[in-house]
């Protein structure tokens, strides 16, 4: 009898995925089990300290680089830099739920066990080092997502946008299946590594790998909402309970780039000369769209998503380049933008108040003089966001443009400038409402709970401390893009 | 020492203070602004102190440098840019380091009294604490970009303060030219740090001046030129000729930061500059010789000027100009150290002499004429005793600190290398002359005599400032009285300040100072007093023991009088910039960028973008119909589209 080969087994690797799990698992059990509502806080306050567990084991591995589970499963400063922005994506996310939850009334057991879940395909995601891995971690975090966002039962967009998201999801999810099967008849093999081999030896069917490689690409845009793929966003987005939109913009997002990078610079490098101008394309498009739809908004939030589209199609300029700053620019510029678009997602949750009924821009009016620090911090977001010195926005769009121009493609980022200049009029109509209207609305009191408080200081440190001094950052950006 | 390693805590407490009363200052009460605004100012100042003790035990290195830098974090690295946010702290910083922070609180605490019954108590102090800790930035930074970040910000600051009376069109319009005027010095600071790192590939100073002897020919084109624009950027921020003219409206801003800003510190700026690139001014002879050339012309242009303004803060005005004058005249003949001495024993006595007219003007109930005030000598007399001896310092009378700073400047001339030194001197001296003259001029008008004003209220309400304003007017009046003890001269190792910036231009100095014959200093010296002696009798005789003689004098005709209404319309040269400078600017502006360029080009692009996006909106509303089948659609059309891009 042919003795079977047992797989190497890590299972220290796996410690951050094995902790969230376990905690979410806790949590639904005590939401079964004491169903009096009274310390409703306290499964949010262990949540987040499962994340914290998990971030401090993901920062133990920095500096490591091995594969285990097979060579399907990879520690490297990659997957811990990516890992990180994910954790603190949930982190910030937690936070800012607390006080959602009290004021939607929303069962609190279930919402943060979705929400782990979801971190934990999303960790999966950024080691994912075969086509499987990748595949299975999106599937985790998706089907969680979907329950996410139509969270809030009672509220008909939301039921709407978790259909919607289902469905188009699903669609998605069956093309990047369909392209990674196509992948694996063309080349032999799930594995990255096995892929890229295959590539370079050069006896694969072109015809086969590239219908493949699109397929894959298109799965991967749906997710980071790339133009034309994009249009279930503001639909969703707008249905969504506000904390997840704030989440779903950046946590699955930067997943999402992480397995597309690892995809395109390592298993699809061989073929650059053919896919870089379907990349540049997805960017050029994606970021002009989302900017014009975005200018023609009047609802705070649904600005925020068709600028969340624009902001995806300026990372994608830092993944066509390819090269060592765009790659490091595009880590650097999602770790910047998690912090930006959480907090700026919460603060139109503080002000939309309890139904999600005041988030049309003129709910806005006078907010600056009647809540100082909260006009504050949202006017460094939104000047983060729009890419105005000395925030960490800035400095990341900076780097990827610097980095599309070393590679030559002059053009897109010429058309990168002009949408920074679009979006700075739609980014600064919003303080213009804050700052510089005289007539003032009726808000409802704000009352900002120290859970709440916590995560904007922590965004607005990072959106300053980052934009300040970005070089520590970015080495570490720049050390996880040679740990391929 | 711990101090020096805490010594960015110096600019960034002032910075914290701006920002809890800037976004807070609306709910707190006047006691805690107050509190936080000079509370940080004086921890910033005590810290110096102790930075300073640190200072004085830090060993100096072996090749003579004395240099404590700290590097905070890299801050922009860019290609082979590299800028880092770090403390440089020498003995050139240092002294400005005490001026700024210690003088800064002084006028923090005279703040206090002094607007308290004014609006916008908060945004004062904010805006003034945001003020030092640019200039703080400005002084302490280790390099270009940091120092020209901090000349921005003191720019900024000075505009908002200028402009604090926003409601008022003098105010608003002396801040917007004081703003554009420095913008066009800047322009040509930001040249020369451009061109800096183009030579040297760096922007470091500990790496730009080693190097600036081997890199630049003496004399070379390159070296004129960016020492050129470093003086250029210099005139507008310490208004010489011909940037000077935003100084004098600068006085519709409150006192204290006429005090403050346009008097002690950021008109200093300039020098600081210059002293701070000596070693690049050694290389450029030329440069030096417009450099002097302009001081000398800026301070007896502008002491004339001075001459027969009736607005208190106008003549001290005037006088600030004139006394950078005498600064920028030192740094062109190579004597950094005088100029540095100058920079010191000015901002005691000026800032005393502005405190002493706020403290005036308070008094007054806010009247600034000079015709109307008089006999204020005893209605007011810890102000007067204070102000009589900051006049008597910055008239240049021996012991007091102004005399020994511009003696020191006037022999450096004389004893110079720089061509044309001799009547650059010449100039000099008389202007001393007329310095005396017109502060004479003016203490007697404020202080002798009787009380001409008319106003039965101002008249019924004349009484002495609040403590929290006289008591730094009596520390200030102390330092312009014994300052000039850090340069005694004669006395061997009596030039305490020469020692301590020995480090920082060693070569400046030695090239170009003699030593010069006890006779010929003992000269000069009872030259320059008997000049300033002379000036004073003169004006005790014009306004004091006859005062008709003035109005005479006036209103005789000839050449006197043409000189008189020249002097008294400022050369009449606002009106020239207006005329050929300003004017055309509007009508360009107005007739073409905004009617033509504005309005046609950039607003017709605006409008047809905009007309766009409602177009388009129309368009995808039917695209973007919530209707999930169509988003499917769009998908496979994508699909489809990037997949033929591949294959065909």
């Amino acid at each position: 009898m042919a003795s079977i080969p047992i797989p190497d087994i890590n299972i220290g690797a796996i410690g951050p995925e094995i902790t969230l799990c376990v905690i979410a698992m806790g949590i639904l059990m005590a939401e079964v089990f004491s169903p009096s509502r009274k310390n409703r806080d306290l499964m949010g306050l262990v949540a987040f300290g499962g994340v914290v567990v998990a971030g401090l084991i993901t920062m133990s591995f920095q500096g490591e680089s091995f594969t285990t589970f097979s060579g399907t499963y990879i520690v490297d400063n990659f997957s811990t830099f990516f890992k990180l922005i994910c954790l603190l994506a949930t982190g910030l996310t937690i936070l800012v739920s607390i006080r959602y939850c009290e004021e939607e009334n929303i069962h609190e057991g279930e919402y943060y066990a979705l929400l782990l879940f979801t971190t934990v395909g999303m960790l999966f995601m950024a080691s994912g080092e075969d086509l499987m891995t990748i595949y299975m971690g999106l599937e985790v975090m998706s089907l969680s997502l979907y329950a996410l966002a139509g969270y809030t039962k009672t509220r008909r967009e939301s039921n709407e946008a978790s259909l919607k998201y289902f469905i188009l999801g699903g669609f998605s999810s069956a093309i990047l299946l369909y392209g990674m099967a196509l992948i694996y008849g063309a080349s032999g093999t799930t594995k990255l590594a096995g892929v890229s081999e295959a590539l370079m030896g050069g006896s694969v069917n072109t015809t086969l790998i590239a219908v493949g490689v699109v397929l894959t690409l298109v799965g991967f845009a749906f997710k980071v909402s790339a133009v034309p793929f994009h249009m279930w966003t503001p639909d969703v987005y707008q249905g969504a309970p506000v904390p997840i939109t704030g989440f779903m913009s950046a946590g699955p997002k930067a997943a999402a780039f992480a397995a597309m990078f690892r995809l395109f610079a390592e298993a699809f490098a061989p073929l650059q000369n053919d896919w870089w101008l379907l990349l540049w394309i997805l960017a050029a498009v994606t970021m002009t769209a989302g900017n014009l739809f975005a200018l023609a908004q009047n609802n705070v939030k649904r600005m925020l998503a068709y600028s969340s589209i624009a902001h995806a199609g300026y990372i994608l300029m830092g993944v066509a380049a390819a090269n060592e700053t765009g790659s490091s620019g595009a880590l650097f510029y999602l770790l910047a933008y998690t912090f930006m678009n959480i907090a700026a997602f919460a603060i139109v949750g503080i002000v939309a108040s309890k139904g999600e009924e005041r988030v049309s821009f003129k709910d806005y009016t006078g907010l600056g003089y009647k809540y100082p620090l909260l006009g504050a911090t949202l006017t460094v977001m939104i000047f983060s966001l729009a890419g105005i010195p000395p925030t960490a926005g800035f400095v990341g769009k900076f780097y990827i443009f610097m980095a599309v121009v070393e590679k030559g493609y002059i053009v897109l980022a010429i058309i990168g400038v002009l949408n920074a200049v679009i979006s700075v009029f739609y980014y600064l109509k919003l303080t213009v409402y804050m700052y510089m209207r005289d007539e003032r609305v009726e808000t409802t009191k704000i009352v900002l709970q120290p859970s709440m408080i916590i995560a904007l200081l922590l965004s607005l440190y990072g959106v300053l401390i980052i934009g300040l001094a970005p070089s520590a950052y970015m080495s570490f950006a720049k050390s996880a893009f040679l740990s391929f | 020492m711990w101090a020096l390693e805490f010594i960015w805590w110096v600019p960034i407490l002032p910075l914290l203070g701006a920002i809890v009363n800037g976004v807070f200052g609306s709910r707190l009460s006047k006691c805690w602004i107050g509190f936080f605004a000079v509370g940080s100012t004086g921890a910033s100042f005590g810290l110096s102190l102790m930075a300073l003790a640190g200072f004085f035990v830090l060993p100096v290195a072996p090749n003579g440098d004395h240099v404590f830098e700290k590097i905070l974090f890299t801050w922009i690295e860019s290609g082979n840019f590299v800028a880092e946010a770090g403390i440089q702290l020498d003995p050139l910083s240092m002294v400005w380091l005490m001026i700024v922070t210690g003088v800064g609180f002084l006028i923090h605490v005279y703040s206090i009294g002094y607007m308290s019954h004014e609006d916008g108590y908060a945004r004062y102090f904010s805006y003034l604490n945001l003020f030092m800790f640019s200039m703080l930035l400005l002084v302490l930074g280790n390099n270009f970009l940091l120092m020209f970040i901090g000349w921005e910000g003191v720019g900024l600051c000075s505009y908002l303060l200028i402009g604090y009376y926003y409601d008022k069109q003098s105010a608003a319009d002396a801040g917007k030219k004081a703003f554009v005027m420095n913008r066009v010095g800047d322009f040509a600071f930001l040249l020369a740090i451009m061109w800096t790192f183009w030579i040297f590939g760096s922007i470091d100073y500990t790496t730009v001046f080693p190097a600036a002897d081997s890199t630049f020919q003496y004399g070379g084109f390159a070296v004129t030129m960016i020492t050129l624009l470093l003086f250029i950027g210099a005139t507008g921020k310490s208004a010489q000729i011909p940037l000077y003219t935003w100084l004098p409206d600068a006085m519709e801003g409150p006192t204290p930061v006429s005090a403050l800003i346009h008097a002690a510190t950021m008109v200093t700026a300039g020098i600081y500059m210059l002293a701070r690139c000596s070693a690049f001014f050694n290389m450029a002879p030329t440069t030096m010789v417009i450099v002097a050339l302009i001081g000398a012309t800026t301070a007896i242009f502008a002491a004339t000027m001075g001459l027969y303004q009736n607005d208190i803060k106008r003549v001290l005005a005037y006088s600030t100009v004139s006394q950078l004058g005498y600064m920028f005249l030192a740094c062109g003949v190579g004597a950094y150290t005088a100029a540095v001495f100058h920079v010191m024993t000015h901002a005691f006595f000026k800032a005393c002499l502005f405190l002493g007219s706020g403290s005036v003007i308070h008094g007054m109930s806010g009247e600034q004429d000079m015709r109307q005030m008089g006999g204020l000598d005893k209605k007011m007399p810890m102000t007067h005793a204070t102000f009589l001896i900051s006049t008597l310092a910055i008239a240049g009378i021996p012991p007091l600190a102004g005399f020994f700073s511009k003696d020191e400047i006037l022999l450096s001339t004389f004893l110079g290398h720089t061509t044309g030194h001799l009547v650059f001197w010449f100039m000099a001296t008389i202007a001393a002359g007329v310095t005396a003259f017109y502060m004479f001029r003016l203490y007697y008008m404020t202080f002798a005599g009787e009380l001409r004003s008319e106003d039965k209220h101002v008249r019924d309400h004349v009484h002495e400032s609040p403590p929290s304003m006289t008591a730094p007017l009596v520390i200030l009046a102390a330092l312009a009285f014994g300052g000039g003890i850090l340069g005694l001269p004669f006395i061997r190792q009596g030039h305490a300040l020469k020692e301590f910036l020995a480090p920082v231009f060693s070569d400046a100095n030695s090239a170009v100072h003699p030593h010069a014959s006890f006779g010929l200093e003992i000269s000069l010296m009872a030259l320059s007093v008997a000049v300033a002696v002379i000036g004073i009798a003169l004006a005790r005789y014009f306004y004091f023991l006859k005062p008709a003689a003035a109005t005479e004098f006036a209103n005789r005709t000839g050449v006197t009088r043409t000189l008189y209404v020249l002097m008294q319309n400022k050369y009449y040269v606002d009106e020239i910039y207006d005329r050929y400078i300003v004017k055309p600017i509007i009508q360009f502006s107005d007739s073409f960028l905004w009617r033509i360029f504005d309005v046609q080009i950039i607003d017709g692009f605006v409008n047809a973008v905009g007309k766009f996006t409602v177009d388009l909106g129309s368009v995808i509303s039917d695209v973007q119909s919530g209707l999930t089948r169509r988003y499917a659609v769009a998908m496979v059309a994508g699909v489809i589209v990037l997949a033929g891009l591949w294959l065909i």
